[in-house]
């Protein structure tokens, strides 16, 4: 008895043993890695404030490591680590916990699932009551607040209570990264300007327990410009382009005439109306697609204003189908001043402009069957279109109507060209309100725009030749000079 | 006078405030944030869309105009979609829900009227969406005849449009690649395929780029004389 009582004793004994052997084999650290396969770190890493934005972010650029794309070629990318204090890291938490007080204490608050996130909070927050809620809530919202105006104060005590956090990554090959937050601070992306970070970048293998960290860099601070560099050219061309349109209105006002070169399909537009009424047919005009704030639809609105004139004077139809309410409405108030401005304006019916639909092709049905119906003598398409151009132009052609088109949309112009009789290409549409005006005014900032146009063909001459000297001789001053017209976003 | 003279100002303000927030990183958002304005007026304004088309229609049916059966169409189909969206008539599985009268599930009142299994969506799905692909596929035949039209020789441009055309037709299809295999390779531009890459990446590209930097200039100029208050035909003023 004595023997199996020891037996059994060691029996249980060897298996704790073995069980604590095993255990004690499972938290054994992990062996680190051999440091002969450890890839080379990156050299020369410099983080500075991302130039023109609004602050908020931060470029690193460093010398790739000696095992990218060389010597072990062992590098399979770059983590970028910041610096964050643990109050960074605590705001999200915070958030969460103000985002399910609102909840609950709006309208339209229901339990959340069991096991969620939402679900731990509730259990802290269930057996509260409104009033002791609202108060949590409105508690939270000033410890926010007060945490995101500590986060400058909280990074400047780096090291002191802070950990590594990866903010961005980069390919093998790469250089250069850049850690971008938001300005909002609300966000979890948020990035406190005028804070001081700091970043190391790893170099990491295929096994990213194999991988060197940088020397540490910093502090940097991120902040914002008042001014866009990358976009000088850009305003300094608008402000040429602004100079020359008001010289030309001036010199207008004066009385200086100014040639203006033709454009048939604008000279058309008064045929076509004289055209429909010796024929007794409507004129149908198309707004196209665009919405009220695009640049074609109110250049539309304009020539609609003119051709909405000639018809009142020669009493002829006009039907105008809107694509877009808002459109409608504004095309109404034109066309009622038109008829008010020829003088007609008991001729002027609430029903010559009138809403169709928002759907393409629906719209498109509609207007085809108005001019199988109606037969226009003439079809005026100006504005936005895009894959219904051909579908109108053509219906238009097979009805016989003269059609005359304009559009700023690059891909419909070629199916207008070949299905209208006339077609205004591209800024033609916008010069085609100051040409049908012939207003000395109008016409002053049409010569400005061709003026500029000249002066762009020469800046692309130029820049071609510049560009092509710049390589063949190495000419600094002419890369400079080319690189000054480059935008950069 | 304020009538005219307020819109001026709201746009040149606005207008000068958007250029030179493109140039100001802080301000940037700017455009974004004041589209949000447009999307207002444009929800207030498909009201005065529905409203419009109901009394246009009602007034042909009224006075029995050319064409008033359209009308009948136009407005039971304007009805009922409407009726059916605000309803939030559904019928899932035999089972009929309509929130609003209170039948069946009344927690469907918070689901979209866009969900599947409602009778707007349902309407959408079999009825508009093939009724829209009809008319798109429309524009195949259209696009032969154009062509037909187009690729007539009657002159010199015309010709060279065709020429053009015949090559990157020929050069977007096998059979081009085959006509043209036995050019030797270091005559390789001269075969079809690569001659149709070319007139699309060589003389196409420069013209629609022209055209691009004319368009630009456009839109600037056309800005500037509405920012100026030169161009005031949008406010219903047919004066410079």
């Amino acid at each position: 008895m004595k023997l199996k009582l020891f037996v059994v004793s060691l029996v249980v004994l060897l298996s704790f043993s073995i069980a604590f052997a095993q255990e004690d084999t499972l938290t054994v650290p992990p062996i680190p890695p051999d440091s002969a396969l450890l890839p080379a770190a990156v050299t020369g890493l410099v983080a500075k404030d991302t130039d023109n934005d609004h602050g908020h972010a931060i470029t690193l650029k460093w010398q790739p490591s000696a095992d990218d794309g060389a010597g072990r070629q062992s590098v399979a990318m770059y983590e970028v680590f910041r610096w964050v204090p643990d109050l960074m890291t605590r705001i999200p938490a915070l958030r969460d916990t103000l985002e399910y007080l609102k909840l609950r204490t709006g309208d339209g608050w229901s339990p959340p699932e069991p096991g969620s996130r939402t679900d731990s909070i509730h259990n802290v927050f269930a057996s509260l009551d409104d009033a002791q809620l609202e108060e949590r809530k409105e508690s939270l919202e000033q410890t926010i607040s007060q945490a995101i105006r500590d986060l400058p104060a909280a990074h400047a005590a780096y090291p002191e209570d802070g950990d590594w956090q990866q903010v961005a990554v980069a390919p093998a090959g790469s250089a250069t990264a850049a850690d971008v937050g938001t300005k909002e601070k609300d966000t979890p992306d948020y990035l406190p300007d005028y804070s001081d970070f700091y970043y190391r970048v790893d170099a990491v293998t295929a096994d990213p327990a194999i991988r060197t960290a940088s020397e540490i860099v910093g502090p940097v601070q991120s902040y914002g410009q008042w001014f866009n560099k990358g976009r000088l050219a850009v305003s300094v061309f608008v402000l040429i382009f602004g100079l020359l349109t008001i010289f030309f209105v001036q010199h207008a006002r004066r009385g200086a005439d100014l040639y203006v070169r033709p454009m048939a399909g604008i000279e058309a537009v008064d045929d076509a109306i004289g055209r429909a009424t010796e024929m007794g047919r409507p004129i149908l005009y198309v707004l196209g697609l665009g919405t009220a704030d695009m640049i074609a639809t109110i250049a539309s609105f304009t020539i609609l204003g003119r051709v909405a004139r000639r018809v009142a004077e020669y009493q002829t139809k006009l039907i105008v189908p809107a694509y877009e309410p808002v459109v409608m409405a504004v095309a109404q108030e034109v066309v009622k001043t038109a008829y008010y401005d020829a003088g007609r304006p008991d001729d002027y019916d609430e029903d010559i402009v009138f809403f169709v639909t928002s759907l393409q092709f629906a719209y498109v049905a509609a207007v085809n069957g108005l001019m199988l119906r109606e037969l226009p003598a003439t079809n005026v398409y100006m504005g936005k279109f895009f894959a219904e151009s051909l579908l109108l132009a053509e219906t238009g052609a097979v009805a016989g109507s003269i059609q005359i088109a304009g559009t700023d949309e690059i891909a419909q112009i070629p199916f207008f060209i070949v299905a209208c009789d006339y077609t205004l290409i591209g800024e033609e549409l916008y010069a085609a309100s100051a040409y049908l005006g012939r207003e000395p005014i109008l016409l002053g900032s049409l010569k400005a725009q061709d003026w500029a146009k000249a002066g762009v063909i020469a800046l692309a001459v130029a820049g071609l030749a510049l560009s092509n000297l710049a390589v063949a001789y190495d000419w600094s001053w002419a890369s400079s000079i080319v690189d000054f017209f480059r935008v950069v976003d | 006078m304020f009538k005219r003279r307020i819109p001026l100002f709201i746009l040149a303000f606005v207008g000068t405030l958007l250029i030179v927030s493109v140039f100001i990183p802080p301000m940037e958002n700017l455009g974004e944030d004041f589209t949000l304005f447009f999307d207002i007026i444009a929800v207030f304004a498909f009201f005065l869309g529905g409203g419009n088309l109901v009394r246009i229609h009602f007034g042909k049916l009224r006075r029995r105009k050319k064409d008033w059966g359209f009308s009948i169409v136009t407005l039971v189909a304007f009805f009922f979609m409407l009726t059916i969206g605000l309803l939030k008539v559904s019928s899932v599985g035999g089972v009929w829900n309509i929130p609003l009268l209170g039948i069946g599930d009344p927690a469907a009142i918070a689901a979209s009227p866009t969900t599947e299994g409602s009778w707007f969506q349902e309407t959408f799905n079999y009825v508009i969406n093939p009724l829209q692909s009809t008319m798109y596929a429309l524009l195949a035949f259209f696009v032969a005849s154009a062509s037909y039209r187009a690729f007539r020789a009657k002159n010199r441009e015309a010709t060279l449009l065709l020429l053009a055309a015949f090559i990157i037709l020929l050069g977007r299809t096998p059979f081009g690649m085959e006509l043209t295999r036995w050019v030797p390779e270091s005559f390789s531009v001269l075969q079809i395929p690569n001659m149709a890459i070319w007139i699309m990446n060589s003389p196409n590209l420069a013209g629609q780029r022209a055209i691009l930097i004319g368009i630009g200039l456009g839109v600037v100029s056309m800005s500037l004389r509405l920012i100026l208050g030169i161009e005031r035909s949008y406010l219903g003023e047919d004066r410079g």
